[in-house]
């Protein structure tokens, strides 16, 4: 595998595209200069805009299986990311929460196939 | 941005990478197969690494390697990953009141730097913008820890994975450990009833508009639940002031 093997103009052209896009997307705001306050409502309702997006990516990934909610409690993502949120809850610790989802996940994946 | 004196000196920023060093593990993780997929998707190591440099953005680089592998038209690539980085625009608008004094390029070096993980942990530690410039230098440098913790942890990590690609196999489900960090966060969210209504609602509509084109669900689900949790806020409101 050489380092330039395969590359092609049309495909980091695309990168290319995806950086503005990354680079628009996330300093749309920032751009302008001009003196502007959001008003009170919009910034009231901007506190739900963390956990909304949240929710929105991960619970999509963790009770779906091929664009399709589970019709199967035998899987193995819902089961670690229970597990996981118990262990938040209980000790309110991300890295604790990774260790136990991963440790519910991976038995279940790879042996049992979930 | 983390390479300014400013804010690599000031204590926020030792006590944001502290605070944000939990995350990195699971961030590695998902880095780490976000890097082999790239390159098991046919994209060349030098492609990789740009991807990695450049885009910078985990989902819309995973939406869009299905469809550079599939030769799909460079305008629908493009329109993907914005559709799926469309939340970013809801970020900045949050974020701009937390760093309009600083100059333009600087806040959107801060910006560019600022993905899902940084934005929330940040308007987590800090509720509210400051007005006064102590403040907000904390603010700013505390920004620029976390954003800097999140970017080695990524970059080392999609680096990792590029160069494994072919010893680490996808099916080992590695990349799970991406998102039990973000069940952490989203667990770490929910302190309010009203945040968990919104959590409920964004799941909800994001499962039920699942099958809209180009990841459209999250956008929709960000603003139904905004909108639905404010009406709930002020319809309680209003009957709390009517009992009193």
């Amino acid at each position: 595998m050489s380092f330039f093997e395969g590359t092609d103009i049309w495909t980091l052209a695309v990168i290319a595209g995806l950086t503005v896009v990354t680079l628009l997307t996330r300093t749309f705001f920032f751009f302008s200069s001009e003196e502007w306050a959001l008003p009170d409502w919009a910034q009231r309702g901007l506190q739900y805009a963390p956990i909304a997006a949240m929710a929105a990516v991960v619970l999509p990934e963790v009770l779906m299986q091929q664009g399709q909610f589970l019709h199967n409690w035998m899987d193995a993502r819902w089961m670690g990311a229970a597990v996981g949120a118990a262990v938040y809850f209980w000790r309110h610790n991300v890295l604790l929460t990774i260790v136990a989802g991963m440790l519910a996940y991976l038995p279940l994946h790879l042996l049992l196939g979930w | 941005m983390f390479f300014k004196a400013e804010n690599y000196r000031h204590p926020a920023f030792m006590e944001a990478v502290r605070d944000v060093a939990p995350q990195a593990p699971g961030l590695a993780a998902w880095g780490l197969m976000t890097g082999v997929a790239m390159v098991n998707s046919g994209l060349s190591v030098f492609e990789s690494i740009a991807m990695t440099l450049f885009v910078y953005a985990g989902s819309s680089q995973l939406a869009a390697l299905p469809l550079i592998a599939a030769g799909a038209p460079a305008w629908v690539i493009v329109a993907t990953g914005f559709c799926v980085n469309l939340r970013f625009m809801v970020f900045s608008l949050h974020l701009r009141q937390y760093l309009m004094h600083l100059p333009r390029l600087e806040r959107m070096v801060h910006g560019y730097l600022t993905a899902d993980i940084s934005y929330v942990l940040f308007t987590r530690r800090f509720a509210n913008p400051s007005e006064d410039p102590a403040d907000q230098l904390a603010q700013a440098a505390s920004l620029a820890g976390n954003t800097c913790m999140m970017w080695v942890s990524w970059i080392a990590a999609s680096f990792a994975g590029i160069f494994l690609a072919n010893i680490i196999p996808t099916s080992w489900g590695l990349g799970f450990a991406g998102t039990l960090c973000l069940v952490g966060i989203l667990c770490s969210l929910a302190s309010t009833r009203m945040r968990i209504f919104a959590a409920g609602v964004a799941a909800v509509t994001a499962i039920a508009a699942y099958n809209l084109p180009l990841k459209f669900n999250i956008i929709m689900a960000i603003g139904v639940a905004v909108v639905l949790s404010m009406s709930l806020e002020r319809f309680l409101k209003m009957r709390e002031g009517q009992g009193a």
